[in-house]
């Protein structure tokens, strides 16, 4: 027998093994804590209801009619997600200035505190806030769309001006040029590229957030579906589904051939 | 004035018409989306913006609310981790059946290889629909069949998510290196086998910080989802906004961002921990 | 009276050198209006600092430095800023932004004395280019207006730099080592077009070269650096093959050929 033989490293370091049964503790506390009847629903008279309610669907409304209005419904939700992109860009570009400390120190903080917020609060939060204001409609989730891009954009063109090297803007202003022309001549050319993918990126994002934003009464093909569901016309929801699955499927796509394309793969 | 340049920009005449088929494609936007800015200032809205608003200050601070708000966090979280647990139990048998790297019947020919391949496509195809189904979607028809209440939230994020990590984690398990696991399945070990020695150890941790950025979003997620009635802190504040009651709103939103904010530290850390 | 400089000291701007002590060390100098000046000295001598330093770049740590007889580190921000549009420093290596088109690169000399209005019109469609065609034309670059930056080899992109000097309305040049990626036959046009360009405009022209004898040739007045202080300074009949050599003996970086052959930098190998 080999007594110098080390012995072998434990197989997980206790660290870890720790924080694993923390989190398996999590998932169980979330669990018992949520209290979900899983008997109540494998029951037979539970899952005959939901068949009935799955089958409601079948055949999903194809009259010309609907088709036509559901085919505004997704230029709607269309125009919704690709306005907010548009105005989320010129806000964003505007707060970035701020938040990447060409005006000092202060206005850096602030802004990137305000960036944060306008980020971590959800497009549809921000879409029930501003029915108050604009009123039930595709203008409230416009508006939605654009505050909650406006912080996730500023903040990334925030960092990548201040990831940008200064030589270009430096030797501007050293020879008298003002804050905003230097920028303007010097540092927006050289990030527009990361800008515009940045942007791209985003409003696909949005084009999925733009179809339920209607949810709670902001527009779009989320709209119809809540009106449809509401009414228990089955058939019509149907072929919203339907619709906003292929937008987004089209949508994916458009985008994928567009990166593969400027990326040159 | 000059009236001619010698040099003219040869890019003009190409930015005028980039600029005019813009604003061709920008009318109709506008009025598809009733772009009018013009009625958040008329007197009314105002008026209704101005009362919310005030409302907002000092916001709701009394102990039960604090207690009410602690109960409904914690249910949102709790619906984003049980969903997310959910997820994985549904993703990581169709991850396996959907990785081609993974597949036995790959390695012959004939009628074995046809079989796996349509097996494989189902499997994708599901997924497809799994997640191409917004989650408030999912939400939403789920709170008509099991009841207002988590149960519908949980569901919702159980489906959708698993759509998503098993298109993700096929894609890493493809994408890392594939010799290891396809030398064990040439020297006839099973799929599992070959998913524990060969794809795992490769692509470990690139799946922990995947799956923790998801545990993120669904959080997010959970949040939204109270809005159709399916429970946490989205349904409180549903309640809070139809009363328009602006302190309690104000106190919402900053639990929000706070809890955002905490979400993003911990998947930080555990990224850095587990990845 | 341009530029005063009177016991002038200044660290060095990175960090990782400030322990090495002062850039420029108790630099005693008086530019008039009008004048042209070569500065001249081994590599590290501080010349660029010193180019900065007259740029108003950084404040020196010591000594006193006034500018068309005011002292620019009394003055508020805003009015120090004035001041600057009056100096026009181009740098070795133009910084200029890859995607951007020449005609833009140039005005952006103009900037300041545009309003914001009008630079963001000129984004948009250049104003003035005929201005920038004709500063360009200067350095015969005009074929190239509108292409873009990052098309222009090393020598073009500097005289697209210098092109940025012509239009703008400086009263004071401070080029630094203008012929660093330019043939001989370059060198000499480049410097010509800088000289009448001062001398129309009765501007100041400090311009530093390690080019000794196109100095000569060139400048009436030589002011020789090394670490940092001021070796000669001399009209340029006074300037002898001795105070050259000297100058650049064992000094640590550069070779002291300079004293027979103009150095010449390595050349733009894909001049166009």
């Amino acid at each position: 027998m080999d007594k110098h033989r080390p012995a072998p490293p434990p197989v997980i370091a206790p660290a870890t093994l720790a924080l694993l049964l923390g989190l398996l503790a999590l998932v169980a506390a979330s669990f018992y804590s949520l209290n979900i009847k899983w008997g109540e629903l494998f029951t037979t008279s539970a899952v005959r209801s939901s068949m009935e309610f799955l089958q409601g669907f079948a055949p999903p409304e194809m009259a010309t009619p609907f088709l036509i209005r559901v085919a505004e419904g997704t230029l709607e939700t269309l125009s919704m997600s690709a306005l907010g992109t548009g105005i989320a860009f010129v806000i964003g570009l505007a707060l970035a200035l701020p938040a990447s400390g060409r005006f000092g120190a202060v206005a850096r903080g602030i802004v990137r505190l305000v960036l944060n917020v306008l980020r971590s609060i959800p497009e549809l939060v921000w879409a029930v806030i501003l029915l108050i204001a604009a009123g039930l409609g595709p203008f409230a989730g416009t508006l939605a769309l654009a505050i909650h891009t406006s912080g996730v954009l500023g903040r990334l063109f925030a960092d990548a001006l201040e990831n940008l090297p200064p030589a270009c803007e430096d030797t501007l202003r050293l020879n008298g040029a003002g804050a905003l022309g230097a920028f303007f001549y010097a540092a927006l050319p050289q990030i527009a590229p990361q800008l515009m993918s940045y942007t791209l990126y985003r409003w696909e994002n949005n084009i999925r957030a733009a179809a339920i934003l209607g949810i709670v009464g902001a527009g779009g093909l989320g709209q119809m579906l809540k009106y449809h569901l509401s009414l228990f016309q089955m058939q019509q929801a149907a072929t919203v589904i339907i619709a906003m699955l292929l937008m987004i499927t089209v949508v994916d796509a458009v985008s994928f051939w567009l990166r593969r394309r400027l990326t040159g793969k | 004035m000059k009236v001619r340049s010698a040099h003219p920009d040869p890019a003009w005449r190409g930015r005028i018409t980039a600029t005019v088929i813009a604003l061709i494609l920008l009318w109709p936007m506008l009025v598809a989306s009733e772009f009018k800015p013009w009625i958040l200032f008329d007197a009314q809205s105002l008026n209704a913006t101005w009362g919310f608003l005030c409302g907002f200050f000092p916001p709701a601070h009394s102990s039960e609310f604090l207690a009410l708000m602690l109960e409904a966090t914690w249910q949102t979280v709790a619906i984003a981790t049980a969903g997310l647990a959910l997820a994985l139990l549904g993703a990581i048998p169709l991850t396996l059946l959907a990785t081609e790297s993974l597949s036995i019947s790959r390695l012959e020919s004939g009628r074995m290889r046809f079989a796996g391949t349509f097996v494989r496509q189902c499997a994708r195809w599901l997924l497809v629909v799994l997640r191409s189904v917004p989650e408030l979607v999912w939400a939403l028809l789920l709170v008509r069949i099991v009841g207002l209440g988590p149960t519908a939230g949980v569901l919702a994020i159980a489906l959708t998510y698993s759509g998503m990590l098993g298109k993700v984690y096929a894609e890493i398990l493809e994408s890392s290196e594939t010799h290891a696991s396809e030398a064990l399945l040439q020297n006839g070990s099973s799929r599992l086998a070959a998913l524990f020695y060969g794809a795992l150890p490769a692509a470990g941790s690139e799946l922990v910080s995947y799956t923790t950025y998801r545990w993120e979003c669904a959080i997010r997620g959970s949040v939204v989802m109270g809005f159709v009635g399916a429970g946490g802190i989205g349904q409180r504040m549903d309640e809070s906004m139809k009363m328009l009651a602006g302190a309690e709103v104000s106190t919402m939103l900053i639990i929000f961002v706070l809890l955002v904010a905490g979400a993003d530290l911990v998947s930080t850390f555990l990224r850095k921990k587990l990845g | 009276m341009s530029f005063v400089l009177r016991e002038v000291s200044v660290r060095h701007a990175s960090a990782a050198r400030a322990d090495l002590g002062h850039a420029l060390n108790a630099v005693t100098l008086t530019i008039e209006q009008g004048e042209q000046i070569a500065l001249i000295g081994p590599s590290g001598a501080g010349k660029t600092t010193l180019l900065h330093t007259l740029a108003c770049a950084h404040p020196p740590t010591s000594g006193e430095f006034s500018v068309f007889d005011t002292q620019p580190w009394t003055l508020q921000h805003a009015a120090r800023h004035v001041l600057r549009a009056r100096l026009f420093l181009a740098p070795q290596t133009p910084p200029l932004p890859p995607r951007q088109r020449v005609v833009t690169a140039v005005l952006a000399g103009c900037l300041p004395q545009w309003g914001f209005w009008k630079s963001i019109a000129s984004l948009i469609k250049p104003r003035d280019a005929d201005t920038a065609y004709d500063a360009l034309a200067r350095f015969d670059l005009q074929d190239k207006l509108y292409s873009r930056v990052d098309r222009l080899s090393g020598g073009e992109r500097q005289r697209c730099g210098m092109a940025r000097l012509l239009v703008s309305n400086a009263d004071a040049f401070l080029v630094d080592e203008p012929l660093s990626a330019l043939d001989p036959t370059l060198s000499r046009q480049t410097l010509h077009t800088l000289q009448a360009e001062a001398a129309t405009r009765n501007a100041t022209l400090v311009c530093s070269l390690h080019q000794v004898e196109l100095a000569l040739e060139y400048f009436p007045r030589i002011i020789a650096l090394r670490d940092g202080r001021v070796v000669f300074d001399a009209p340029r009949a006074e300037v002898t093959q001795e105070m050259i050599a000297a100058l650049y003996r064992n000094a640590k970086n550069d070779a002291p050929a300079a004293v027979t052959t103009p150095v010449l930098e390595p050349a733009e190998t894909h001049f166009a």
